[in-house]
């Protein structure tokens, strides 16, 4: 019996990059044949070398039916175009892809809303492009609506919503696909805390119903939340397949063994600005040791090295930290009393913040590093998911749980000052003589 | 036991979807491609929702909406009956010349919609042709059916004026589906060659509005066919639109000279015109989300 849903062989994807450039006009086109002919063999040349580039290089892979899977990289790693190709929206260059079950994709969502028609006309025009059926969308429209909360703007045009509204119903419809096989691009990484709590309660739910999904983000801790195997791409390869939180580990160590250091080695790849340019981030016990699980009442410090490529800058580190759920626990800026209002001479600094114990809760956090310039506001570089560390409540009865044993929840534990005073035993009766005279 | 019996029912139920599940191997096309027909058949509601999306959007925010598809032929007829029925005092044939040159600007109105509309289809939905797998003959075949209803409400006033001059159609007038067939063939076979080239060569959308004028005046719009000389028949009804406005009399109005030759060739040419670009666009068709 076959439970191959997608299987993808050898896939390469070639691109021709400068194309659209170059031949946009059939002026250009002309121009290009003559210049070809007068230049006939430096141009074969370029040909080769510089005008294409391998988006895909025999990339192959299964997926089960009924596995989620993960798909993580850098940007411009491929990634993309992998699902464009399994949907069938752009061709291989070499290799194929066989798709057992009808394929649906939330390749960015709201594509094909149109701004002047309603909420309801575009439920049913973006259902339709989702390649639902008409029937099918009359079927799930309340719980649709229900969804998108966005009941009272049902029969006002799209142009009139909030980014938030315009998102939501766009998400909701995307959601209520029911395709055996779903291909989801980067599509959580929108909304607010709450809306993207309900998204990621919809993808579990999409899980559990046994269908497959291919699911492309950023984030590393959407990816560990929601899927059990990950396969990692790379300039066009996959350079891991397997388990979620070793392909995990191993990408944001790249090779250091660890995800709580991060070191760009090679300065060309490394995230940057035209000021500064990220080298390595670090997350640190106070002692100094590279660690990656740290007791909940322990405190740690995070740093970030960079080096400064051009002087004169006022520059602002910053951390953000958030939960496996993709949700912002707090972020940091650099409050450094010295190098806070300094412009900054060329060469290498780290800055450091230190996270007290008895913060965060229980769970994996991940950090993501960036910096900006000030005055004005510039954005320099912005790491996702730079490292990442493990924070475990034992129970030994000294952090905010107590002697409580059971679930918390929450982002924060905060160790906080609690008094019990005993009133006396006359003193419930006069409190209830206060509430009957009032 | 029970248990037993239950995987074994689970177990066949899902053999049976399996079966059923559809399965579609993604490979780099070599030479020209199946048509794939069927494919289009599959995706017959989205098309019916593109035709609908277009119809809803078309007069959004404009103040006289809809009157715009009545006042569009109608402005230009009124026109070329001062110009040329009146003062250049264009022959007719014994019709009166409003509605003669109302009754072909209908289906040239129709055509040169679709057209336009069809041309430059593909770049007007980028956006969904890089993001969603969809047989891409939907998107100019969409905005050649939406102009149909334009059509169908321009038609309406064409009844009255052949009311008002009292003229009585023949049984010729049962033709009219097929002509209103024709024309729509003839602008997606044009239709198809334009998008797909437009979508490489963005110089089709200035073509366009040229093009459309130059194919006007070799119209027989304003004019009747049998003012072109014998010896440039043939070249002349080389214009598949030829054929078609002298059709739409002959159905109508009852009285168009020697139709029977120019519609025969214009079917001709349509037939080649449209299966060439429907090859062509299937062809193209693989390069459209890398390329637009």
């Amino acid at each position: 019996m076959n439970d191959i849903a997608i299987r993808v062989q050898n896939l390469s994807k070639q691109y021709r990059i400068g194309q659209r450039r170059r031949h946009n006009t059939l002026r250009d086109k002309l121009t290009d044949t003559i210049i070809q002919t007068l230049l006939n063999r430096q141009k074969k040349i370029n040909d080769q070398s510089d005008n294409t580039i391998w988006a895909l290089k025999d990339v192959s892979f299964e997926v089960k039916r009924g596995e989620v899977v993960g798909i993580i990289g850098p940007n411009g790693a491929g990634k993309s175009t992998l699902l464009k190709i399994i949907t069938g929206v752009t061709e291989p260059t070499e290799g194929y892809v066989d798709v057992y079950g009808r394929v649906g994709s939330l390749l960015e969502i709201g594509t094909g809303f149109h701004s002047e028609l309603t909420g309801r006309e575009n439920i049913y025009l973006n259902g339709a492009i989702l390649g639902m059926k008409k029937a099918e969308i009359q079927r799930k429209f309340d719980e649709i609506v229900a969804f998108s909360e966005i009941e009272k703007f049902l029969d006002t045009p799209v142009k009139h919503y909030s980014s938030g509204m315009y998102m939501r119903l766009a998400f909701a419809v995307a959601a209520h696909l029911e395709p055996e096989i779903l291909l989801v691009d980067e599509v959580l990484s929108v909304g607010d805390a709450s809306f993207q709590k309900k998204c990621f309660a919809k993808m579990e739910e999409i899980r559990h119903e046994g269908r497959t999904v291919l699911f492309v983000s950023h984030s590393v801790a959407a990816i560990t939340r929601l899927c059990e195997r990950t396969i990692l791409i790379e300039e066009g390869e996959v350079s891991a397949d397997g388990l979620s939180h070793q392909v995990v580990s191993f990408y944001l160590s790249s090779g250091n063994g660890t995800t709580a250091e991060r070191i760009w080695p090679n300065p060309e790849k490394a995230p940057q600005g035209e000021v500064v340019r990220l080298c390595a981030v670090r997350v640190r016990s106070v002692e100094g040791h590279l660690i990656d699980t740290i007791d909940i009442t322990q405190p740690l410090r995070v740093e970030m090295e960079y080096e400064v490529l051009k002087p004169g800058h006022l520059l602002m580190p910053h951390f953000a930290f958030s939960n496996e759920e993709g949700v912002l626990a707090f972020s940091a800026h650099d409050l450094d009393p010295v190098w806070r209002r300094r412009p900054r001479p060329t060469g290498l600094y780290v800055s450091t913040v230190w996270i007290p114990g008895n913060l965060l809760a229980e769970g994996t956090f991940f950090v993501g590093a960036g910096i900006d310039t000030i005055d004005p506001i510039t954005f320099q570089f912005y790491e996702y998911d730079a490292v990442a560390f493990q924070v475990n409540d034992s129970f030994e009865r000294d952090s905010a749980r107590g002697d409580y044993t059971g679930e918390m929840g929450g982002i924060l534990r905060p160790m906080l000052k609690w008094s019990t005073q005993y009133e006396g035993d006359g003193a419930i009766s006069k409190v209830r003589d206060g509430a009957t005279k009032l | 036991m029970s248990n037993g019996r239950f995987f074994d029912g689970k177990e066949s139920k899902k053999a049976s979807v399996l079966e059923t599940l559809p399965h579609l191997t993604i490979r780099p096309s070599r030479g020209w491609v199946s048509l794939r027909l069927r494919d289009l058949w599959e995706y017959r509601e989205l098309l019916y929702f593109l035709v609908w999306r277009d119809i809803k959007v078309r007069y959004k925010q404009t103040a006289i909406g809809a009157v715009w598809v009545i006042l569009q032929p109608f402005l230009t007829m009124i026109i070329f009956s001062i110009f040329f029925g009146r003062l250049a005092k264009l022959p007719s044939n014994g019709i009166p010349y409003p509605v003669f040159t109302y009754c072909a600007l209908l289906p040239w109105q129709l055509f040169t919609n679709a057209l336009t509309g069809s041309g430059n289809s593909l770049i007007a939905n980028k956006e969904l042709i890089t993001k969603v797998y969809f047989p891409r003959l939907i998107i100019p075949l969409s905005s050649v059916l939406s102009g149909l209803v334009d059509f169908g409400i321009a038609f309406i006033v064409l009844l009255g004026m052949i009311l008002y001059y009292g003229i009585v159609p023949t049984v010729a007038v049962l033709t009219l589906p097929l002509l209103v067939l024709f024309t729509t063939i003839t602008a997606l076979a044009v239709g198809l060659w334009l998008s797909a080239l437009n979508v490489q060569y963005r110089d089709v959308y200035y073509t366009i509005p040229l093009l459309t004028q130059v194919w006007l005046f070799s119209t027989p719009i304003a004019y009747s066919s049998s003012l072109v000389p014998q010896k440039w028949r043939i070249l002349y009804s080389l214009n598949p639109m030829a054929g078609v406005v002298e059709g739409f009399r002959w159905a109508l109005l009852g009285k168009s000279d020697e139709v029977g030759g120019l519609v025969i060739v214009s079917i001709v040419m349509v037939v080649v015109l449209f299966t060439g670009g429907l090859v062509y666009f299937r062809h193209m068709e693989s390069s459209f989300a890398d390329v637009v």
